[in-house]
């Protein structure tokens, strides 16, 4: 079952590897991003993205496998138009996160990095338990994506995967607007819209959520300042 | 402590001042709040003179470790026989620890500025920025703002006619906390296995291609910019004599209003509680850590513990990233080391025994005993074990590990023996 690799990477993305290798003193370098770039065009690393890449880089598809199962963001099953990760790590575990997935896992029938409905398909949910995804101001967390949705409880999550399989795009609390996993990848591998204003309204997604500038805004609030700098030349 | 308190604000927002300003991630916004002036002066400066002012104010690193980094950056060679690499550590992960994305999605040029200083003063002409690949939105800030710095000529070549050249390149990780220790982090930026190397080489000898290379967390380079401008008296005028400067301390948990509080080194628990709202609810504190999961827990006993480097461990803690979990009452401590020692189980990379096995079987144990299945004795096991991870490891990552279980027998044993309790009288028939 498994294709030569050029039947499924078209010129374009040959292209795009070669780019990658060029943004490195050495051309290994690109391996990940390249993982990345492979898993946006299958939505997963399959055989052929590992041969691809082995190919584009002059490795062996060992050296390339051993690599593409050592981070846990290479999948090796094909994902939903979707993925859903839950943070479960012990804080938002605490604060909410283990019922979240146990939730989410019961509704959609499926367990870690499994996918409800047929992968790649609209609709379709890979759910994943995730580790520490670093907005524990934020708990508990998901990510659908990899952008970010703060401070969920069990119902909006439901909510959330509901409106997902009913081909909706929530919007983020933090990040883009939503697309879907394979263009998240695509972004990862380093690629971003080429259109400036497309590109630009990816930037300015929100990310201000109000416990990020608390400290900031208290300070504001009480009038407490960093000492002033002291001015030019006086400095001893 | 005292010191501290007395001689600046409760808080001191210096890195997140800028971040209330609207689309602070922009050049514009960025330009008006004083941004890239720091690199004209820097540029005028000799490499050697930004190192001294840089170890004169004391900065120490933010990514965890606190090693000084003037001195860290004093152990790159002055020749350029070879290329030299600055490497930024974003691979935030360590539980708890929310200071670096935060800081990258809302002020990613002051990271870049700081990265162009510091790259001058190591006379790196090559920068690559590796950030967690689940930190996609910080990824879109920071390449277009490099997008923006090199339009504005403050990278490329010749930067603002110093005759200074510099590109920085923004590379995705692909999910893996290892990644955090920084030899792993730079195998994995040369496109292998994320795995710790043996230490020496230190990679000012030997990193990123056996080339001189320094590796700096995001919110240590992002302070840089600050020192310049500011200079050593003013950077030491906040925190304490050891740990001077501003810091980012993530407050989470169950307080009511968890979230980024920038305050001296050197400020309390009891201090962020009071900015934070107190504990959430009013059900009172159980257990804490001072920075993520891989430094040893605290109590309400520690209320009034300075939190700087030196404080952080008189206390038996380490000060990590200032990532502050609170944990109320309700919470059981052996559940809670249980879920971490299952992060750390998940994460070890494999390479070295202690850590691969040690981490493998105390998850192991701890799942057995928080079912209500374990026995007295698997106390002693796994502080058994402990021993054989704690500086037995190839890496920090087993250190850190082993963390979270001798703090918590330490200081909640009872809870510990409490689950083999009810076991204990299933074993001799009580119950039959």
């Amino acid at each position: 079952m498994t294709q030569a690799p050029e039947t499924v990477f078209g010129d374009d993305i040959v292209a795009k590897a070669q780019e990658l290798k060029g943004r490195y003193p050495e051309s290994r370098s690109a391996l990940l991003p390249m993982l990345h770039l492979v898993q946006s065009v299958q939505g997963y690393v399959s055989r052929e993205g590992i041969a691809f890449c082995a190919e584009q880089l002059g490795l062996t598809e060992a050296e390339v496998s051993a690599v593409a199962t050592f981070y846990t963001m290479y999948k090796r099953r094909p994902c939903g138009e979707h993925l859903v990760s839950v943070c479960t790590n012990t804080l938002c575990a605490a604060m909410g996160g283990d019922a979240i997935y146990k939730k989410l896992s019961e509704h959609l029938g499926v367990g870690h990095e499994e996918t409800a409905g047929e992968p790649g398909e609209p609709g379709s949910i890979t759910l994943e338990h995730a580790e520490c995804l670093a907005a524990c101001d934020l708990a508990p967390v998901i990510q659908v994506n990899y952008e970010y949705f703060d401070k969920q409880t069990v119902e909006s999550a439901v909510e959330l995967v509901d409106k997902l399989r009913n081909g909706e795009r929530p919007k983020p609390t933090r990040g883009a607007e939503l697309t879907d996993f394979k263009t998240a990848e695509l972004q990862l591998a380093g690629f971003f819209p080429e259109d400036e204003e497309r590109f630009a309204a990816d930037v300015d997604g929100p990310s201000a959520a109000e416990e990020t500038l608390r400290g900031a805004a208290l300070a504001q609030e009480r009038g407490w300042i960093a000492p002033p700098m002291p001015e030019e030349g006086s400095r001893g | 402590m005292a010191d501290t308190a007395s001689k600046t604000d409760p808080l001191t927002p210096v890195l997140t001042k800028r971040w209330l300003s609207p689309k602070s991630w922009r050049l514009a916004t960025y330009e008006q709040l004083e941004g890239y002036t720091a690199i004209r002066k820097a540029l005028r400066m000799t490499p050697e003179e930004i190192v001294e002012l840089v170890k004169e104010a004391g900065l120490r690193g933010r990514g965890g470790a606190g090693f000084p980094a003037g001195v860290k950056w004093s152990f790159m060679p002055q020749n350029e026989d070879k290329p030299h690499y600055l490497v930024i550590n974003a691979d935030e992960g360590e539980p708890g620890t929310c200071k670096d994305v935060p800081l990258m999605m809302a002020d990613p040029h002051s990271l870049i500025e700081g990265c162009i200083i510091a790259s001058y003063a190591m006379r790196a002409h090559r920068c690559f920025i590796y950030v967690r690949g689940e930190a996609l939105h910080c990824i879109r800030r920071l390449n277009s703002a490099i997008r923006e710095a090199y339009a504005a000529g403050y990278l490329g070549k010749n930067i603002l006619d110093s005759g200074f050249d510099l590109d920085i390149t923004v590379h995705a990780g692909a999910g893996a906390y290892i990644c955090g220790e920084e030899t792993a982090l730079l195998d994995s930026l040369e496109g292998r296995r994320g795995q710790p190397r043996l230490k020496p080489p230190f990679p000012a000898a030997a990193g990123l291609y056996a080339k001189p290379t320094t590796v700096n967390n995001v919110e240590t380079i992002a302070t840089v910019p600050y020192i310049i401008n500011g200079g050593a008296d003013w950077f030491r005028s906040m925190g304490t004599e050891k740990s001077p400067g501003p810091k980012i301390y993530s407050i989470s948990g169950h307080v009511e209003r968890p979230g980024q509080y920038e305050a001296p080194l050197g400020t309390t628990l009891r201090q962020l509680l009071e900015m934070a709202g107190g504990m959430k609810d009013g059900i009172p504190l159980k257990f804490w850590t001072p920075g993520g999961s891989s430094t040893p827990l605290l109590t309400a006993a520690h209320l009034d513990v300075p939190l700087d480097f030196e404080g952080a461990a008189e206390a038996g803690s380490m000060l990590g990233t200032t990532a502050v979990m609170v944990f109320n009452e309700t919470v059981s401590v052996p559940w809670a080391v249980m879920k971490w020692t299952k992060f750390y189980e998940h994460e070890s990379c494999g390479k070295c025994t202690p850590c691969r096995e040690g981490t493998y079987w105390l998850a192991q144990i701890l799942e057995r005993l928080v079912e209500g299945r374990g026995t007295e004795e698997d106390i002693e096991t796994m502080l058994d074990v402990c021993d054989n991870i704690l500086g037995r490891s190839f890496c920090a990552l087993g250190d850190g590990a082993v963390s979270p279980i001798q703090s918590g027998i330490k200081y909640f044993r009872d809870e510990f023996v409490a689950l083999c309790e009810a076991n204990k009288r299933e074993l001799v028939g009580a119950s039959a």
